[in-house]
């Protein structure tokens, strides 16, 4: 840096430097004129190289980030949209599925139930049909005592009517043996 | 009156700090000025257009994006993927140069790109980056952009000759292109706006209205020398990643 003589320049209307340069550069185009290529070239490099390392190290990767996220954000969201959509899917064949399981169940349980009721039906009804066959038996039974004993008494009735009928028609008397003697003897 | 009028003037340099190393004059001009300007107007975009960081942008962060995107793309369309290590330097480039050449419109703001020296130093240095890269990745094999395949071998000397004299020409073009495009515009507006105060002065009565005529031409070459402006930047930031595929992949 001491190398550097570094001064200012009084910096002067801007007027006067046209006048200045009107005097001495009419002959050199000022694109043209060498001397001042030197400086141009010093900021040039100064400035462009301080700029392309500003951009390269601060502004480009901040713009680039937020361009990233919002490609990310874009991507996470259309991911997450499939992933909804495949959860509802799946959450639908669910439904599905639970409502023909219940269906199934409800036809069986109707089934089973109907199946039970008419087994229990069958039941009462053999049941109650052995019954009454029992009890039609019982009283068959007892029919028949009852004639036997009828058709014993019968025998009895007779004798005594045959004996009351040779008494009232013959005066006499007879006994019950004869009178059940002949009674016999008439069946 | 008259020097005022010179449309050369515009273009005159003048010392704001003398400054020198040694024998060499390294003061800080005009010029030097409107580099610092352009570079802080750039900063200042780059810089608001980023504090938010927000998902949804507003204007400004949309053209800090637009930026990018727009020299992002260009690489990727003429130099490829790989040409997108280059990119900060064809960014800085690219914005530079369009800052430089829109601030020189504003009347009284001198325009950097306006000097030769200043062109002809930002094509060295796209000439330089290709030529290292292009050595340093390809070492000898860098020499085959020079030797299109599928030349005939009679005819091959000569293309090879072609094909060099217009790699060592490219500095030239690149920078002179920039160069006398805001050097012929601004001439222009000058000139004619120059005509307005000319004739406004020169003539009387009812002729001054006339005046109007070199007026309506102002105003119809600015949105021209704005295209320009634009347009310039953009050729020099695309010719760039276009000598940086090159570099990149020599072979035609």
């Amino acid at each position: 840096m001491n190398a550097y003589t570094i001064f200012m320049a009084a910096s002067a209307p801007a007027t006067e430097h046209g006048e200045h340069a009107a005097e001495h550069g009419k002959a050199v185009f000022p694109p043209l004129d060498v001397s001042t290529f030197s400086s141009q070239l010093f900021w040039l490099f100064i400035v462009f190289g301080l700029l392309l390392l500003l951009l390269a190290k601060v502004f480009l990767p901040r713009l680039g980030g937020i361009l990233e996220d919002r490609s990310n954000r874009i991507a996470d969201d259309l991911d997450g949209a499939a992933r909804m959509q495949r959860e509802a899917e799946s959450a639908e064949l669910a439904y599905e599925q639970s409502l023909k399981d219940a269906r199934a169940k409800a036809h069986n349980v109707a089934e089973t139930t109907r199946a039970s009721i008419n087994a229990e039906i069958d039941a009462e009804m053999e049941a109650s049909e052995r019954d009454v066959a029992k009890q039609m038996e019982a009283a068959e039974a007892k029919i028949r005592k009852l004639r036997t004993a009828a058709l014993a008494n019968v025998d009895d009735i007779a004798t005594d009517t045959a004996k009351s009928l040779v008494e009232k028609l013959f005066a006499g008397k007879i006994t019950l043996a004869v009178a059940a003697k002949a009674v016999k003897a008439q069946n | 009156m008259a020097d005022g009028l010179d449309p050369i003037a515009q273009f005159e340099i003048h010392k704001l700090v003398d400054l020198s190393i040694g024998k060499y004059d390294i003061s800080f001009t005009n010029s030097s000025l409107m580099m610092v300007v352009g570079s802080l107007c750039i900063c200042l975009f780059l810089f608001l257009g980023t504090t938010k960081r927000s998902i949804i942008p507003g204007r400004l962060q949309s053209m800090a994006e637009i930026s990018y995107e727009f020299v992002a793309d260009m690489i990727r369309s003429t130099a490829g993927r790989d040409g997108l290590k280059f990119f900060p330097f064809i960014y800085a480039l690219f914005m530079f140069i369009l800052f430089a050449n829109v601030l020189g419109l504003i009347p009284f703001f001198f325009t950097t790109t306006s000097h030769i020296i200043v062109t002809f130093a930002l094509a060295m240095s796209v000439m330089t980056t290709v030529l290292v890269v292009g050595i340093w990745k390809h070492g000898f094999k860098f020499l085959k952009l020079f030797v299109p395949s599928g030349v005939p071998i009679a005819i091959l000397p000569l293309v090879v000759l072609l094909e060099v004299i217009s790699f060592l020409s490219r500095p030239f073009s690149h920078g002179i292109r920039l160069w006398a495009n805001m050097l012929a515009g601004h001439i222009m507006l000058k000139l004619f706006a120059g005509f307005i105060i000319m004739m406004f002065a020169a003539l009387a009565g009812a002729a001054k209205m006339t005046a109007i005529l070199p007026f309506i031409m102002t105003v119809a070459l600015m949105p021209l020398e704005i295209l320009v402006a634009f347009l310039q930047a953009y050729v020099f930031a695309i010719l760039t990643s276009v000598y940086i595929n090159d570099a990149l992949h020599p072979g035609h």
